[in-house]
């Protein structure tokens, strides 16, 4: 699947590179996934490399290569971009880390950035969000528009265990009794699957749905039965009555930054791992059934979070099973998020 | 937690997931009684589905919308059809060329089809069957093209075996040279066999885009069009087989999704592998005779062929 477009690409980065002009802008490459389209995860960091235009208007010059899963095809791509004079390089997907990390080993004057790896190096950053402090708020809007929520998810890894714990807490926060059932359905994008779990879970009666799958069906199964919907990515489009808001992963301020260190000649390896203080996850804008109480609910728990006076996993911590996670007025570690292994109280089944 | 409604609700959405692939499937089906075997399923539903989707969105008139896929499906399918009848370039090979470039085409006519929505193809209440006690209302939630499958599944069973048409077909694929040597045009028949193949898969893709969700993503079919050739070998080339697992193989999807809604403490990689496990263990049961697999499977599958005289 990866290999149709690269070779246009390609030939678009060698153009590029050949037009570069004698005042020499910093050129900036961008591998992505998958098709930029108008949502999702792809679309957003698009629009983080559009800021990064907008803000450094002829400073930069920016090109991104769509549809590279990994392996060999994204190690052609990134030494492609390293060899044809661009500055500054980011991977956006986790399986573009081992070959960024060949590559990098190979230009080491050429800043590196890899989103969601942990592999790193003296000129390779890693970067990721905190998606979980957006999951806690949209959770929330879910705990006051309704008692249950369905979660259709990919994989039982930590991030995912992490939002779906955020969005329980969060919901609970607002509505004690409020419970939340998981399906797994093991791929990130099957619209026909992630479907007929929406629709699944909707029959045993839900009442808000999320989803942590790529395409908008489950948007779409809660717009037709007239249920409501928090999505991952603003896709409004999808569901006029049923999307009350959206997590939203916001990189454009991450790369701006990034971008103006390479500009300085400050720019060194890090591992940047920020959410709302930093403006890097937000939520999308509600929908006209979100009454204005809940807004200002939402809103105001945003801006504490954003000030680090909140931890949306602070104790108490409690997970399924009654046992105490994080004893009450502690704040859990990175690690502890990093390998999160478990049901909060809230969440019904058990972890596959 | 479990009752009658949530029994038909899984019902309804089971025979939703297996009409795509009756459709797929069945056009297969035909494909491989002629001689050849298309991998390029997977390629076909895509084009399929983005140009039923761009045809329903557009008019927001379905049939059209299914026609046109059907269209779109047995255009690629031409390609492969010259590669393997004229060029006689290894079917396999072909097939899966087609896989990529079904692909890669819809994702490039796709484009400006992305990230739309749409109001899919609507449920009709079927007349009699409605009416049943209990189950009754399984029928006023279905779509159109789920009965229009399962009337294809019982049309190409007749054709196959009743009329003049199918057995020239079966006589073409069980032996080329004997059926050429009849004076019978081998090309010329699968060269139809294939474009019907491709415009069923074109309407299985259709199916996704319009019905289950009306949207056009690239790759959204996810290997529904693997799953369709699987079924064709494993329902020994027989219609109603293919049905019948592409019914069970949507039951025990649906089933297992709710089973994990409902808690059940299965690990859920052993709930996604069931669907499979199951049709293939169910359908290998009831053909588990190797003289009839060897009588339903047609002798020249997969053989190039070239006319002697």
């Amino acid at each position: 699947m990866p290999t149709r477009r690269t070779l246009i690409a390609a030939a678009l980065g060698l153009g590029l590179a050949g037009a570069a002009a004698a005042d020499e802008p910093l050129k900036i490459g961008f591998v992505y996934s998958s098709l930029i389209g108008d949502a999702g995860w792809t679309y957003q960091h698009d629009l983080g490399r559009l800021m990064v235009e907008e803000a450094f208007g002829d400073r930069v010059e920016t090109a991104y290569v769509e549809s590279i899963d990994g392996g060999a095809d994204a190690e052609r791509v990134i030494r492609q971009f390293a060899s044809q004079g661009y500055g500054l390089i980011f991977g956006t997907s986790f399986n573009h880390m081992n070959p960024m990390a060949r590559v990098a080993a190979q230009f080491p004057d050429i800043a590196f950035e890899h989103a969601t790896g942990y592999t790193q190096d003296t000129n390779l950053a890693i970067y990721h969000t905190r998606a979980y402090e957006s999951r806690y708020l949209v959770g929330m809007v879910a705990g006051m528009m309704g008692d249950s929520m369905g979660v259709v998810a990919s994989y039982p890894i930590p991030e995912v265990l992490r939002g779906i714990n955020a969005m329980t807490l969060g919901a609970r926060s607002v509505n004690p009794n409020f419970t939340t059932r998981v399906v797994w359905i093991s791929t990130w994008f099957d619209p026909g699957l992630e479907r007929t779990a929406a629709d699944a879970l909707l029959d045993q009666g839900v009442d808000v749905l999320a989803h942590f799958t790529d395409s908008p069906a489950v948007v779409q199964a809660a717009e037709d039965r007239g249920k409501h919907v928090v999505a991952l990515g603003d896709m409004a489009q999808y569901g006029e009555t049923s999307h009350l808001t959206a997590l939203v992963y916001n990189w454009g301020p991450y790369y701006v930054e990034r971008t103006q260190m390479v500009l300085d000649g400050t720019w060194e390896t890090a591992n940047t791992w920020e959410g709302i203080s930093a403006d890097m996850m937000t939520i999308a804008p509600f929908a006209d059934s979100v009454p204005q109480e809940v807004r200002d609910m939402v809103m105001a728990k945003k801006a504490e979070i954003g000030a680090s006076e909140f931890h949306p996993f602070q104790g108490p911590l409690v997970a399924q099973d009654g046992s105490t996670k994080v004893p009450v007025g502690e704040i859990p570690d990175d690690m502890m998020l990093l390998s999160m292994d478990f049901y909060v109280e809230g969440v019904e089944g058990s972890l596959p | 937690m479990i009752d009658t409604a949530l029994v038909l609700a899984i019902l309804v959405s089971a025979l939703r997931t297996a009409t795509p692939l009756i459709f797929a499937a069945l056009g297969e089906l035909v494909v491989e009684k002629s001689g050849c075997v298309n991998l390029g399923v997977e390629g076909m539903m895509l084009v399929g589905a983005v140009a039923g989707f761009a045809i329903g969105l557009t008019t927001g008139n379905f049939a059209l919308a299914f026609l046109v896929g059907a269209l779109a499906g047995a255009a690629l399918s031409l390609v492969y059809g010259v590669l393997v009848l004229f060029l006689m370039v290894n079917q396999y090979a072909a097939g899966l060329a087609l896989t990529i470039l079904g692909g890669g085409a819809s994702a490039f006519w796709g484009q400006r089809w992305q990230g739309q929505n749409m109001r899919g193809l609507q449920p009709v209440e079927m007349p009699g069957l409605s009416q049943l006690p209990v189950v009754g209302s399984v029928f006023t939630r279905l779509d159109i093209m789920v009965y229009v499958a399962l009337a294809a599944a019982a049309l190409i069973a007749w054709a196959l075996l009743r009329t003049r048409l199918g057995l020239v077909l079966r006589a073409v694929g069980e032996n080329h040279d004997s059926a050429h040597a009849l004076g019978f045009s081998v090309i010329r028949v699968r060269f139809a066999a294939i474009a019907f193949g491709g415009a069923m898969a074109g309407i299985g893709g259709a199916y996704l885009s319009c019905v289950i969700t009306p949207l056009w993503i690239e790759g959204m079919t996810a290997g529904r069009g693997w799953i369709a050739v699987a079924l064709v070998v494993f329902a020994t080339w027989k219609p109603g087989r293919v049905v019948l697992g592409a019914w069970l193989f949507g039951l025990v999807s649906v089933m297992q999704i709710h089973g994990q809604g409902l808690g059940l403490a299965v690990p859920s990689h052993i709930l996604a592998m069931l669907p499979y496990l199951v049709t293939i263990l169910v359908l290998v049961l009831i053909s588990r005779d190797a003289t009839r697999i060897r009588l339903a499977a047609p002798g020249s599958l997969g053989k190039a062929f070239r006319p002697t005289a």
